[in-house]
């Protein structure tokens, strides 16, 4: 009998608990309230599912509890109610995919207006680059990488020059636009994550990864990283902020740009020295090219 | 079907099952060690398991100790913390969950149930124990040799797993590694062992739609995990071969520390694929026998036929077939092309339909039934509650769009620890609770049994559940301390510190458990033969514990299915599976027919 009771309890606790408790997600800053909206579909079909099943199978073990005079019923199957329960189960995924479905084609269904930052992920710490007034950023390779060209831009891609280069510092976001994230790592895996946003993608050494948003709220948000990347996971902190047209200008105005902070990388001279490096930009641009034509 | 002794016997196959010449050990040795009987190995493979699980039990309390009073415990270091986390994971889902349920229940309830004298191949089978031995003896030498103990996550992916900033580099994914190895190479012994056993070795009459749904779990499981380990297996030589040689399987070019390091053009996707081509299979690998245990023990304590076998046969059948086909639901984030997430969800909520059926089916059982409240039947009714929540839970996951925010957040946490470390935990409690008097010729103590019962099941609820939230919160996985965020409120604190506080008293309610088994094997209530008037072939040996060759001088012979309870128009309220139509006694004088199997289980030609 405690047994029926505590049933009862877990099943109409777990609502309460739900409804009441103090924890619920962070207020929405992008575009991706579809994906919240599946998320509160798919906690009512499972809900009521849930609380069902639960409150049936204590009615049945109090209703069938043992009692020596008694005998259980025998029927071995019963096809009707079986193929009933898996037509139910069965509209009930479709419910729940649905929703699910559409919003990730929305999600990657990046559009044609978005604009292209970069996330540069390494141990650990957040690096990103923003393209410069040629709304263009320039291709990069990991094998330019040193401290005089942190993010390993190709000194003879011209889009490069310009690009805007944020080391460690705070991101920000225009509101309302369109924005597609790409992410780049140089040692292990990480992933860009701002719950506010709700979405999140792992970078990945040896390949570009993307997602896309449109910033919804201004505010400044906390940049987490969310796949393991060490020792110093925990740590590898950021924030972006999302400020109104004006001030984001204001804010971009005052970056740095890949010419004025590396002018000996930028320039290319620093390159001549070995013919092997300058094989491998060549190898590198081509390289780099393709693999954000298909990025696309 | 309609009456009679004469149908039933028709359905029996004329072949007899030859006599095997079994190995008599002549000495202590090979009697109790190098065993070749497979319910010695069964034990030993048991006790080696839940051994290597109370280090896994203790590295939890370490971790939550950690995450509920952060700054406290000095002696913790991130170094630390990521590795408790590695090696609880990696011991809980394969040295633990895995040996048990195939290594432990396999060999014991196998060939007793199905009605052999031993596996077919014994030798097989005792170096499979051995081999496992050697793998859980490698693994726990990780946590001593310079570095430690491998602290890359569980899911060890590259490069992270190799390289310097993760703790353990050095030694620790060597050995973890080659403990892997060992383990499949083990495993794969007995599950050959098991599969061939259930083809080869049924008892006469022993159709394969006459067996219990336990055994129906384990093989399939055991098939399950012949075709999925060794993807895991060839991840784990291209790791070693990355890590000792310099190959670049999995290893992009990298730059750690402003230093170029030689690798160049490996894939840090595909070891992921590998990993979740074996990784989500393991999942069903544990919870495929759990399925099955829990419908043989639902039906035998509820005095009632399981719901609708055939359906759960079926179901077993196509989730192990689906099961391989939904692994990058691991990977929504990982990167890889974001087409593939409109097939992988599909795959993934398909997957839910034979699986809820079977969950109603569970219930259905109890329903009309005459419920004993015995203490492995509550354990089985907390797992179909707990079950039940991880399932839904993976609902939400499973489907693209929402798995996004949620996916490496606790509430990941909290549903894969619902789904296959409680559940399948509950059912091992279950299964131990109603096997024990098999075994000993002893019951566990009652009233400890139900302290040990409410604890576990109250316990596991109140840490999980409220975890979710977490999630929800936004709260990351795998974060050695949380450290300042603007989203996450104080009370969140609170709750871990409160999860913590469970984590333990559950955590020494084992203890009392495992007290209880030590203490039963010798001063437990007797408990006779067949304790729970059960009709599957392990209660029906001549010995309880069942002696060397299980069986008497003849092998049963089997006239029905395994669900013959409450049978209208007969006395007893179960019939044995090997009990001779000619021995029912009849109640009433209607002279009715005796429905031995369901009429649709065995179609005369």
């Amino acid at each position: 009998m405690v047994l029926v009771v505590v049933l009862v309890v877990l099943a109409v606790g777990s609502v309460v608990f739900h409804f009441w408790s103090p924890w619920w997600w962070t207020p929405i800053a992008s575009n991706w309230s579809n994906i919240d909206e599946a998320i509160i579909i798919t906690f009512w079909i499972t809900g009521v599912v849930y609380t069902a099943v639960i409150l049936f199978m204590a009615y049945c073990v109090y209703r069938y509890r043992y009692h020596p005079d008694k005998r259980a019923d025998y029927e071995p199957e019963n096809t009707k109610l079986e193929l009933w329960l898996c037509g139910l189960t069965t509209i009930g995924v479709v419910g729940l995919l649905t929703p699910g479905l559409l919003a990730w084609n929305d999600f990657v269904t990046v559009p044609e207006d978005a604009v292209e930052i970069e996330v540069l992920g390494k141990q650990w710490e957040w690096n990103y680059r923003l393209p410069g007034k040629d709304g263009k950023l320039g291709t990069t390779s990991i094998r330019l990488i040193n401290d005089d060209n942190p993010f390993g831009i190709n000194p003879k891609d011209p889009n490069g020059k310009d690009d805007v280069l944020i080391e460690g510092d705070d991101l920000h976001m225009p509101l309302g636009q369109n924005i597609k994230v790409l992410l780049r790592s140089t040692d292990v895996l990480h992933d860009f994550y701002v719950p506010e946003f709700r979405a999140k993608m792992d970078l990945v050494p040896g390949m570009v990864t993307f997602f896309w948003l449109r910033p919804t709220r201004t505010g400044t948000f906390d940049v987490l990283c969310a796949e393991l990347c060490g020792v110093g996971h925990h740590i590898m902190r950021s924030s972006v902020t999302v400020d109104e047209k004006p001030a984001y200008e204001k804010w971009l105005n005052e970056q740095e740009t890949f010419a004025a902070l590396y002018p000996k990388a930028a320039d290319g001279s620093q390159l001549a020295g070995t013919q092997e490096q300058a094989r491998d930009i060549t190898v590198i641009t081509a390289k780099e090219s393709e693999s954000k034509t298909a990025v696309r | 079907m309609s009456n009679g002794v004469l149908d039933e016997t028709q359905v029996i196959p004329p072949a007899e099952v030859e006599e095997v010449d079994l190995y008599h050990a002549k000495s202590f040795i090979t009697k109790w060690v190098f065993s070749q009987d497979a319910k010695i190995i069964a034990i030993q493979y048991s006790t080696t398991a839940i051994l290597i699980g109370l280090v896994g039990l203790v590295l939890s309390w370490m971790m939550r100790l950690q995450l509920g009073f952060p700054d406290t415990f000095s002696f913790i270091s991130p170094e630390d913390y990521y590795q408790f986390v590695t090696m609880h994971g990696m011991i809980m889902v394969i040295y633990l969950l895995t040996a048990l349920f195939l290594g432990g229940f396999g060999n014991y309830l196998i060939p007793l149930m199905v009605g052999a004298r031993d596996m077919v191949f014994p030798y097989l089978n005792m170096i499979s124990y051995w081999v496992y031995l050697l793998a859980v003896i490698i693994l726990t030498a990780s946590f001593f040799v310079p570095g430690g103990a491998s602290g890359a996550g569980w899911t060890l992916y590259p490069p992270q797993a190799i390289l310097e900033g993760t703790p353990g580099s050095q030694w620790g994914i060597i050995l973890m590694l080659v403990s892997l190895v060992f383990f499949i190479i083990g495993f794969t012994m007995g599950g050959l062992n098991y599969v061939v056993t259930v083809l080869q070795a049924r008892a006469r009459g022993m159709t394969l739609m006459r067996l219990p749904l336990t055994v129906w779990g384990i093989f399939t499981a055991t098939i399950l995990a012949l075709l999925a380990f060794p993807a895991l297996f060839v991840g784990g030589v291209m790791m070693l071969l990355d890590r000792v040689l310099g190959t670049s399987f999995f290893m992009p070019e990298i730059i750690q520390a402003g230093e170029l390091l030689g690798h160049d053009s490996g894939s840090p996707l595909l070891f992921q694929h590998l990993f979740w081509f074996f990784g989500h299979p393991e999942v069903y690998i544990v919870a495929l026998p759990a399925f099955g245990v829990v419908s043989d023990i639902i039906s035998t304590h509820a005095r009632k036929n399981i719901f609708g076998y055939r359906m759960m046969v079926w179901a077993i059948v196509s989730i192990a077939g689906l099961s391989f086909v939904v692994w990058a639901h691991h990977m929504y984030v990982s990167g890889m092309n974001p087409y593939f997430g409109f097939f992988f969800a599909t795959t993934t909520l398909i997957i839910a339909v034979p699986t809820a059926l079977k969950l109603y089916n569970w219930v259905l059982t109890l329903w009309k039934g005459n419920i004993h409240l015995s203490i492995p039947m509550l354990f089985c009714i907390a797992f179909i509650l707990v079950f039940l929540n991880g399932g839904i839970t993976g609902l939400f996951l499973g489907n693209v769009a929402v798995d996004i925010p949620l996916s490496d957040t606790m509430f990941v946490v909290a549903h894969f620890h619902m789904v296959m470390g409680i559940a399948p935990v509950l059912v091992i409690f279950a299964a131990i609770y109603h096997w024990f008097p098999l075994m000993t010729g002893r019951f566990l103590h009652e009233g400890w049994g139900l302290f040990h019962f409410w604890i576990t099941f109250l316990g596991s609820y109140l840490i999980y559940f409220p975890m979710h939230y977490l999630g929800f919160v936004g709260v990351p996985r795998r974060y050695y301390e949380i450290g300042e965020t603007s989203f996450i409120p104080p009370s969140a604190a609170t709750l871990n510190e409160f999860i913590t506080i469970m984590v333990l008293i559950v955590g020494f309610a084992q203890v009392v458990f495992i007290l209880n088994i030590l203490i039963s094997i010798f001063k437990g209530k007797p408990s006779g033969e067949n304790p729970w008037d059960a009709t599957t072939l392990e209660w029906q040996t001549e010995t309880t514990p069942p002696g060397h060759g299980n069986f008497g001088d003849e092998l049963p012979v089997v006239y029905r299915w395994a669900y013959a309870y409450s049978v209208p128009g007969v006395e007893a309220d179960f019939v044995p599976q090997n009990l001779p139509p000619d021995q029912i006694k009849r109640s009433g004088s209607s002279g009715e027919a005796v429905a031995e199997d369901p009429p649709e289980l065995h179609k005369p030609e």
